[in-house]
């Protein structure tokens, strides 16, 4: 127990140490493209994902550097992905908003927002049809609980008693726009009411809590009994994006008080509290820092993908590369 | 050999693959009732977890067969008729076109969505649409539009075996139609094999789906004339057999483009695109296109059906090319 705890807490810093130092990376435009953090939201990310089993699935959302790590991806294509490398954990396809990796059971973060919940309901459904007890678990955030994709997924599942675990990271904003103010109920938890669907909400800061209460749902799930939709009450501590060049949400106190409730703090109290010698946690994030460093130098040095790879996995054979195009090998040029 | 019809080809397509692997399942709207017959008798045979009735539902339905694809089944969606694509729209286009790029050849989508292009018949304009050309648009997507129940049946069975997602796009004119189809449970069609399906040597008709048959016809009118009309047919638009249609255009050194689809970006315009830039100097008159003008289909069947591809305007066509 005390492993999985620790295990828990490494997790937990692992996302933020690697978002912290993509950030730094970004805005010296190493990284291009856009950068979605998940900073503050870390609980909720690993408790859900250590309550499954490494076979099981997870679809996730353009928020996507911590899902991976969260359920035991490598850092090192992960970081290279971000860098736009040929080493990438997609080949340098995907990027920030969709660090997918597969080997650990993820089906795809997807940056349409909702989009990504009928994908999870399909893997849940193939997992059944095979007489696997395989379960599927779906990030998304409050915004998409507005999308007919989310209402859509929520009723195939309820009435095909489909093994999916929704997970709604609820972290109040969709970009700028508070949810109260878009979202018809009060929790989002509701909405598992119209469809008959077990709902639950849990603290997203403290990842024990959301650990239990979804291993609970994933209990349930591989025992036949149907999919659950667990609310996370979370908080993003960032801007809806890196270097967005202005504040587009003003925060005040509300911020404040949020970080008072850091998930790796409350944690570092709690297992500290539970006799965890404090040094112990230094110790796992120094070993985190190497991890991180040693990412960069990975990403750094991996080469470009060379521009032909435009041209591959459109379909499982390649499409031909027009004769126009100078392909350029390593293509930094 | 048999002779069947265009919707028992579909059914037989269907029964066949399911039949040889267990990991193909049928979903759609209303599918185990076998609403336009391509599913008789599939609940007897395979049971309702196989042959799936699904809510109205489409961006549910059409996510779920990409999930479920994912995870090493190979589903067939009937979405019945293709304007029904449209509100699963983000499904298709992000999530079923775009996975396997997306995420470098990590994921795999064995999928067939099957619909409809129920036109011709006074359904109006939100039922009668031949969409195939928005995503002919939409890398990562086979498309199939077969223009007799052989090819429908060849072509289908390759779909299903196909490890990408492909759409194909049945022709509602053609329900009713007949041809003789092979009894061979391994009988495939190729994809992205055009196919000559008359051989002439002055005008090139480059035809898509139910537009090969008024070529046809059309080939033989002007036949009587003393014109000889080859008659191609693509058989799929992605991938695109430019190879058959260029050869055919230098030989004959004159074409024209033949698709129920609206005008403006149609299929008939990309091979006309295709044409103009490859075989230039070939040419010995423009390349028309006979298409659907760029307005709806109206529901009365007296101003709809003279929308459509005819053998007269082909015909048409084809003295107009022989005359410049």
């Amino acid at each position: 127990m005390k492993k999985e705890r620790l295990e828990l807490f490494r997790r937990m810093v692992l996302i933020r140490r690697f978002e912290s130092h993509a950030e730094a990376c970004h805005a010296k435009g190493e990284i291009p493209g856009s950068l979605h953090t998940a900073t503050g939201q870390e609980a909720e990310i690993v408790g859900s994902c250590m309550a499954l089993r490494p076979d099981d699935y997870m679809v996730g959302n353009h928020r996507s550097h911590g899902h991976p790590i969260a359920k035991g991806a490598s850092i090192n294509p992960l970081m290279a992905e971000l860098f736009g490398r040929s080493t990438g954990v997609c080949g340098g396809k995907g990027g920030s908003m969709h660090l997918s990796d597969f080997s650990v059971g993820s089906l795809g973060e997807t940056s349409i927002v909702g989009s990504g919940v009928p994908v999870a309901v399909g893997a849940a459904l193939g997992a059944s049809l095979q007489g696997s007890d395989r379960v599927s678990l779906c990030f998304f955030g409050d915004g998409a609980t507005n999308e007919g994709a989310f209402h859509e997924g929520m009723n195939l599942a309820a009435i095909w008693k489909l093994p999916v675990i929704f997970l709604c990271e609820n972290n109040l904003y969709g970009v700028s726009t508070p949810a109260a103010e878009v979202i018809s109920v009060k929790d989002i938890a509701e909405r598992g009411a119209a469809y008959t669907m077990r709902s639950e909400i849990v603290d997203g800061q403290d990842v024990e809590a959301v650990f239990d209460v979804v291993g609970a749902a994933v209990s349930r799930a591989r025992a036949g009994e149907g999919p659950t939709l667990v609310e996370a009450k979370t908080y993003r501590f960032a801007e809806h994006a890196a270097n967005m060049g202005r504040v587009l949400l003003e925060r005040g106190l509300e911020l404040e008080e949020w970080l008072k409730r850091d998930p790796i703090e409350l944690y570092r109290s709690k297992l500290i509290a539970g006799g965890t010698d404090a040094d112990e946690l230094i110790a796992i994030e120094t070993e985190i820092d190497d991890e991180i460093v040693a990412s960069l130098d990975f990403a750094r040095n991996s080469p470009y993908p060379e521009q032909s790879e435009a041209f591959t996995d459109v379909f499982t054979e390649p499409v031909p590369t027009p004769a126009w195009l100078n392909v350029v090998e390593n293509g930094d040029g | 050999m048999a002779n069947v019809s265009f919707l028992e080809a579909i059914r037989q397509a269907q029964f066949e693959e399911l039949s040889r692997d267990d990991n193909v399942f049928l979903m759609g709207e209303d599918v185990r009732c076998n609403v336009f017959g391509t599913t008789t008798g599939f609940v007897e045979a395979f049971g309702k977890d196989r042959v799936r009735d699904t809510p109205i539902s489409e961006a549910g339905f059409v996510g779920a067969a990409a999930g479920a694809s994912m995870v090493g089944m190979r589903p067939i969606v009937d979405l019945t008729i293709a304007t029904f694509a449209y509100p699963a729209m983000d499904q298709i286009c992000s999530i079923v076109a775009k996975s396997r790029y997306l995420y470098g050849g990590q994921a795999r989508l064995p999928l067939v969505l099957r619909m409809c292009m129920f036109y011709g018949n006074s359904n109006a304009a939100q039922h009668s649409d031949r969409p195939y050309p928005m995503f002919m648009g939409m890398p990562g997507l086979k498309i199939i539009v077969p223009s007799n129940p052989a090819d429908m049946k060849g072509l289908l069975k390759s779909a299903i075996r196909d490890d990408n997602p492909v759409m194909s796009f049945e022709d509602g004119t053609l329900w009713s139609s007949k041809s003789t189809v092979p009894d061979d449970d391994d009988f495939l069609v190729p994809i992205g094999v055009a196919d000559v399906k008359r051989e002439g040597t002055d005008v090139s008709v480059i035809a898509v789906g139910g537009s090969v048959q008024y070529a046809l016809a059309a080939a033989e009118t002007m036949a009587k004339e003393g014109v000889s009309v080859e008659v191609v047919d693509p058989r799929t638009l992605v991938p695109l057999d430019t190879k058959t249609i260029l050869n055919s255009v230098r030989k004959t050194g004159r074409a024209i483009t033949v698709d129920p689809a609206h005008q403006s970006c149609s299929a008939a315009s990309e091979i006309s695109a295709t044409i103009v830039e490859s075989a230039f100097s070939d040419l010995k008159a423009p390349v028309l296109r006979v298409t659907t003008p760029d307005t709806h289909l109206p529901f009365s069947p007296h101003i709809e059906k003279p929308l459509y591809p005819s053998p007269e305007r082909i015909v048409a066509a084809v003295r107009k090319v022989m005359d410049s």
